[in-house]
């Protein structure tokens, strides 16, 4: 009985949190859903449901095209940082000379690298290199700044294979480089998951590098047509809200579908 | 034997693209910084002169920077204190069996998917002045509006708030993991020897959850000092230089002020100063998890 009135609660409290954690995606829908002539306040829910914001975002915001920009840009960087990240770990995990171990910690420092200080130097380097304004560019700075946390699940993760496997391949005649291919690579399906989810995330949403390496207007990412659309002079709030909503939908949806694997991904990370 | 090790060592080549890339993308940028700290280059012209220590002089003699500076404190330990405790006022809830928990942890874990820059856009529509979603709140308790954003000091606490809020979630998954890695029958000898729920969370819960709190803090502090996005979309850094965070500083520097010598010579600073402070946290932390 006691338990029962405590879980009434319970219940209350997390309604309550769910709310306020629904306000702002709420607030974001009614105004995308709203003519910009509709004054009324933004809790209100649009009394005339309005679908010219979303025509507005992908005509004259071009939300489409940065939309497969940054399609493009994340699946090509997430299928470097999982096949880098994934050789990188193997001799870190399983070769613990002193000279690995000290890469290892070297690789793990770079992730608290901020990456905007070494923004002058890094930006006048991609600029001789031609990399400014290329996709190659872009990518190549974002494999880089996430390598570090692919590593690290690996690595983790091959650490936690039990050696005798590497051993027994050893006996059967397998040199240690198709040991890699025919023992490790299969099993690295779960953390592979974990590796695509969290830097595939990271990727999607990235703002500081594509802000200066893509000014090119034709290769915007989404977070560039986004913040051109709401930075404008003659802003059309209403519109850039539809196309903010256009950006995040695809991960929302990702999100719900697969959230077991989102939530394992981050706890993987975490912990080690 | 010797053939053995050379076999052993080939394995070795399989993170040469690794370092590669990061000789090439970090390390190199990096030393080049260290020398463009010394110039008085402006981002883009051939020309530019050595000026000795002029940028660093510069960098502790400028309110801007020094702005910035306590900004980035507030948003990395401001933040990271406001997740690690709301983050495990959560979990110690969403633990419970009780209808509607799991739908509740994903939507508090959803804005973690969201851009921060998106956010930012979002809570625009909260913090504005002219029908912002705040201020209509009030205007219901009839209480006057604010202008949110437009003083400084208060700017930084909302930002430093808006990042807390948004990421929660990931402290949150994290302290329910360590949760539910607690043994039951601690709890069950516990409370034979009548220790109450409070007790139980000081004496049992909080120090088996060690670990999980370090890396949670970890993470925390590491985002919230390199906080960019979220002040961009909302102040750029302003009014004038008042939200600024070391990040954004450097951006704005180099870009806005085409100081990039300057601007060099702040990013290393900044470099520098986060380096220190995660390496004394994860030594700290390291200890703590070895006496406990």
């Amino acid at each position: 009985m006691k338990t029962e009135s405590k879980n009434v609660w319970r219940t209350l409290l997390a309604l309550f949190i769910a709310v306020v954690y629904l306000a702002p995606i709420y607030i974001l829908i009614c105004v995308a859903l709203k003519s910009p002539s509709d004054v009324s306040s933004y809790w209100k829910f649009p009394a005339q449901i309005n679908w010219t914001n979303f025509d507005t975002a992908i005509h004259e915001g071009g939300i489409l095209l940065a939309l497969s920009n940054s399609t493009f840009i994340t699946v090509c960087s997430v299928f470097l940082i999982v096949i880098c990240g994934a050789f990188a770990a193997y001799p870190l995990a399983r070769r613990r000379t002193r000279l690995n171990k000290g890469i290892k910690s070297f690789i793990l420092g770079i992730m608290m690298v901020p990456p905007l200080s070494i923004l002058v130097s890094l930006y006048s380097t991609m600029v001789q290199i031609h990399g400014v304004n290329s996709y190659w560019g872009i990518i190549m700075v974002l494999v880089t700044f996430e390598l570090p946390l692919s590593v690290y699940l690996y690595s983790n993760f091959i650490s936690s294979i039990p050696r005798a496997l590497d051993e027994a391949a050893s006996i059967d005649g397998c040199g240690p480089v198709r040991t890699f291919f025919v023992i490790i690579l299969p099993q690295l399906k779960p953390v592979t998951a974990s590796v695509v989810i969290l830097t595939g995330i990271h990727c999607w949403n990235d703002y500081q590098f594509s802000l200066y390496m893509l000014q090119k207007p034709s290769m915007k990412s989404v977070s560039l047509a986004i913040s051109s659309f709401f930075s404008q002079t003659t802003s059309n709030l209403n519109a850039a809200t539809a196309g903010a909503l256009l950006a995040i939908l695809p991960v929302i949806l990702m999100f719900l579908f697969l959230q077991k694997y989102f939530i394992k991904g981050m706890v993987d990370s975490a912990v080690k | 034997m010797r053939k053995k090790f050379h076999s052993q060592a080939i394995i070795n080549l399989f993170y040469i693209p690794a370092i590669l890339l990061f000789l090439i993308f970090v390390v190199f940028p990096l030393i080049k910084g260290v020398f463009l700290s010394f110039t008085n280059w402006n981002g883009y012209s051939q020309k530019y002169s050595m000026v000795g220590l002029a940028n660093y002089i510069r960098f502790f003699t400028d309110n801007n920077v020094g702005t910035a500076f306590i900004n980035t404190i507030i948003y990395g330990f401001g933040s990271t204190f406001l997740q690690t405790v709301l983050g495990l006022s959560f979990a110690l809830l969403l633990n419970h069996k009780f209808r509607g928990r799991s739908v509740c942890r994903a939507i508090i874990y959803m804005p973690v998917m969201i851009a921060p820059l998106i956010m930012g856009y979002i809570m625009y529509f909260f913090v504005t002045y002219d029908r912002g979603a705040i201020n209509d709140i009030l205007a219901l308790f009839g209480k006057e509006a604010v202008d949110w954003m437009s003083d400084g000091t208060r700017a930084v606490f909302i930002i430093m708030l808006i990042n807390a809020f948004q990421f929660v979630g990931v402290s949150m998954v994290i302290y329910l993991a360590g949760l539910q890695s607690i043994p039951t029958m601690y709890y069950e000898a516990a409370s034979i020897d009548g220790v109450g729920p409070w007790q139980g969370l000081r004496y049992i819960t909080l120090p088996m959850l060690m670990p999980a709190i370090s890396s949670a803090v970890m993470i925390n502090l590491i985002g919230g000092l390199k906080l960019f996005d979220v002040i961009m979309a909302l102040t750029g850094g302003g009014p004038g230089y008042a939200s600024n965070s070391l990040s954004t500083l450097v951006q704005r520097t180099y870009f806005g002020s085409e100081n990039a010598g300057y601007a060099s010579a702040i990013g290393l600073l900044t470099f520098l100063f986060i380096m220190l402070i995660s390496n004394f946290f994860i030594k700290r932390f390291d200890k703590r998890e070895v006496t406990m």
